[in-house]
């Protein structure tokens, strides 16, 4: 639906609009935060979030839209912002996300809406992701989320995978009247929301609230499931009669750097530590039993540069690190990390240890790690991700005592779902070959997306694979076309 | 929720649970094995597939009491449930025809070979058992492994049962005796696997042996899991549970294993404390009883 011909609900003219300042997001002191696992930011009030919608230029082609993986329609969500009409912005992004709680805490709206917002050539961008998250909480606080009801299709779809894109699939699927059942391996919904991204950054009761409205409108979830061990594709398909399977496995093994040292008592995946905290709630212990080690007034370090990696050392200076360092071996500038994320960071103490990177983890003699052996790099060619290749320095080696480093480096693709799918084809770094377009793979009736497909990327990302996912096997249940 | 449909000792502090889990026992194979958390606060643990019956939709699990979560399971009955158990994980064993199969089983350690074993009976193997416990109460499933097996074997620590010393002597006996071995399966603990390892490596028998490192997801994700084959990181849960004996690293399995051990031994006497509350609590108000867990 286009809005164009609308008239502008926004009593002020553009010039006055550039002029109003972006409104800052309320944050928790950073002192105070940098002990607790509470959010960060702390939202927008209604009067924040008006002020804020009032900057929207209502661009006649809004490249906000074009540059969300999803396309939320943000001119209209930020107009009814302006007339007060909160619910009615909620649900308007709700036609295109089924997560905008979620999407607009996490995602790198700098890369995408707000990137391309006009505003940015003058001034600073409008806050779409803080408007996003303002309305997605209001919808929430009000509890007045409308769950539509369809004429059911008589469809099955069987979605593998309950995190971002398994999550789109299933609430644009069960829109389009298709019975839909999410099968999840671990024994919470919610995949990378649960137990990858804490809880200081996304609250888990805010994934619940998500999840809890995407079972009022029908949605199936089993846990407990690990398909490919539990149960194949090909028994889901034929004996329990799905019409198509989504597959949305995610990120899958922790990739580690084959250096010595890697096996000692305190070195960990990013994966492993994060999910300690995150799912298991380690750091309740001993109120929950899942153990992990005792951080209080520990150097603790984690190896990487991306979202994660900001994701573990901020986490474990909430646990009581006495230093927190980042060792990162490009620079600044190459940091995969999201802009926000760093700054936070940044106030929070973590010290950045760019232009580094470990070659040893060194032990005590019984099996504990005391510190990691790092050389300075220098940044020489571009390699064949663009980025400048680092390069060690000569003579650079020094030791950084340690009692917890945290690998977050990347992962590699989890073999399950490949290997006990026969005619599922990979690609040569075992991720599962879907189309851009459909997001179909080499199965009659199996789509995949999101990080099994892609490698490592975001959640959003991952939620645009989704939608185009839902499109395409919706298309392929009415039509029966592959 | 997954319910008890039977609870029963094997042996003081070991446990069989028939459990009804219908996906896992359908596609249950020997070597594999479940995860299970008992409640919401609760850990995630590895445990033994013992059997399954894919007629009932069951599977047999067999438990050891040694920390918090497994004195806990341990005390469940028949009737009672379990909140998630999730399987089958890690890849079966490698079942074939290889002609004399050594298949030794250690304390608890019996219940993951016995499946091997009868796997490996139906292969047409000659399988020779060996199992081994600490003392005479602490053998189990010696008719099941008997029912199996052309030849069973047993020692015990202490000689309070059957003959006196390790499973590693009978190994040695059967070597010397000329015993023409193809492969020799070992499930046990960590220090008995070692020992069968050194033993056979000299003799050049492969040797197949089960890992038992902590786990959380089970599926490959977290890398908790991660042991030294060959000199080289692999997940047990994804690329075991079953290594090549004389490429284990057994000394890092130790090391990792006893990684929480300050925790768990402090989750130990917490939870110890409590239940002598709770035991407190019940001799004198009985209405407290459903305050407490």
């Amino acid at each position: 639906m286009t809005t164009t011909a609308k008239k502008s609900l926004n009593p002020l003219s553009p010039k006055e609009r550039i002029k109003v300042p972006r409104q800052l997001m309320p944050e928790q002191d950073a002192c105070e935060r940098a002990h607790t696992f509470t959010e960060v930011n702390l939202g927008y009030s209604a009067e924040l979030a008006q002020q804020e919608a009032l900057r929207c230029l209502e661009c006649a082609k809004p490249t906000c839209t074009d540059n969300c993986p999803v396309g939320i329609d943000v001119k209209e969500f930020v107009q009814r912002i302006v007339i007060g009409d909160f619910l009615g912005a909620a649900a308007k992004i709700r036609e295109a996300n089924v997560l905008p709680a979620v999407t607009g805490r996490v995602c790198p709206q700098e890369d995408q809406c707000e990137g391309k917002c006009l505003l940015s050539k003058k001034v600073k961008p409008l806050g779409i992701g803080y408007l996003e998250r303002f309305v997605a909480d209001y919808e929430q606080r009000m509890g007045t989320q409308v769950v539509p009801k369809v004429e059911p299709t008589g469809k099955k779809v069987a979605i593998v995978g309950s995190g971002p894109s398994g999550l789109t699939v299933a609430g644009d699927l069960i829109q389009k009247g298709h019975k839909v059942r999410v099968f999840e391996a671990l024994h919470e919904i919610g995949g990378v929301l649960v137990y990858g991204i804490p809880e200081f950054r996304l609250p888990k009761q805010i994934v619940r609230e998500q999840i809890d409205y995407m079972r009022a409108m029908g949605v199936e979830f089993e846990t407990d499931v690990v398909v490919g061990r539990t149960v194949t594709i090909d028994e889901l398909i034929e004996e329990e009669g799905y019409d198509a399977v989504f597959i949305g496995t995610g990120a899958g093994l922790p990739q580690f750097m084959n250096i010595p040292g890697e096996h000692l008592n305190g070195v960990y995946s990013a994966n492993e530590f994060l999910t300690r905290i995150n799912l298991m709630k380690a750091y309740k212990f001993p109120a929950y039993d899942e153990p992990m080690l005792d951080l209080h007034g520990k150097d603790v370090a984690v190896i990487g540069g991306g979202n994660t990696a900001l994701d573990a050392i901020r986490s474990a200076l909430r646990l009581g690190a006495r230093k927190a360092y980042v060792i990162y071996r490009r620079s600044d500038a190459e940091m995969p990390a999201r802009a926000e994320e760093v700054h936070h960071a940044q106030q929070e103490g973590i010290d950045f240890q760019m232009l580094t990177a470990p070659v040893e983890f060194l032990s005590d003699g019984k099996g504990w790690l005391t510190a990691a052996r790092c050389v300075r790099m220098e940044l020489g060619e571009p390699d064949a991700s663009g980025r400048r290749r680092p390069v060690p320095k000569e003579g650079s080696e020094f030791d950084l005592p340690l009692s917890v480093a945290v690998i977050a480096i990347g992962t590699s693709a989890n073999p399950i779902v490949q290997s006990t799918t026969p005619g599922l084809d990979t690609n040569k770094r075992g991720y599962i070959q879907a189309s851009e377009e459909t997001q179909r793979t080499t199965r009659k009736g199996v789509f995949a997306g999101g990080d099994i497909v892609t490698g490592s990327a975001t959640v959003i990302l991952a939620m645009g694979a989704g939608r185009r996912a839902a499109t395409s096997i919706h298309e392929y249940l009415t039509t029966g076309v592959w | 929720m997954f319910k008890i449909i039977h609870a029963q000792f094997l042996a003081p502090g070991i446990k069989r649970f028939v459990i009804e889990a219908p996906r896992i026992a359908r596609k249950q194979k020997p070597g594999q094995f479940v995860i299970l958390r008992i409640y919401e606060e609760g850990e995630r643990i590895p445990v033994t597939i013992e059997n399954s019956d894919p007629e009932k939709g069951t599977i047999n699990i067999v438990v050891q009491a040694a920390g918090k979560t497994t004195t806990l399971l341990n005390s469940l009955e028949t009737g009672d449930s379990i909140l998630d158990v999730v399987g089958p994980l890690g890849k079966p064993s490698e079942i074939a025809n290889y002609g004399t199969v050594v298949v030794v089983g250690g304390g608890v350690g019996t219940a993951m070979a016995y499946p091997t074993a009868a796997a490996l009976k139906r292969a047409g193997n000659r399988v020779i058992s060996i199992v081994g416990a600490r003392n005479k109460e602490l053998v189990i499933l010696e008719p099941e492994m008997r029912g199996v097996s052309d030849a069973v074997m047993i020692t015990t620590d202490d000689g309070s049962y059957a003959d006196k010393g390790f499973v590693t002597d009978k190994l040695r006996q059967l070597i010397q005796n000329g015993t023409r071995i193809d492969l020799v399966v070992a499930v046990g603990p960590i220090v008995m696997m070692k020992a069968v390892s050194e033993l056979t490596r000299r003799e050049n028998i492969h040797t197949v042996v089960s890992l038992n490192p902590i786990m959380i997801d089970g599926t490959g994700m977290c890398g908790g899991c991660r042991v030294m084959i060959d000199g080289k990181s692999e997940f047990a849960c994804v690329d075991g549970p079953e290594f090549d004996g004389h490429k284990v690293n057994f000394e890092v399995l130790v090391q990792r294993n006893a990684m929480y051990r300050t925790a768990e031994q402090l989750s130990m006497e917490e939870f110890k404390r409590s239940r002598e509350a709770d035991h407190a609590c019940q001799a004198t108000s009985p209405e407290m009883q459903g305050a407490q867990r």
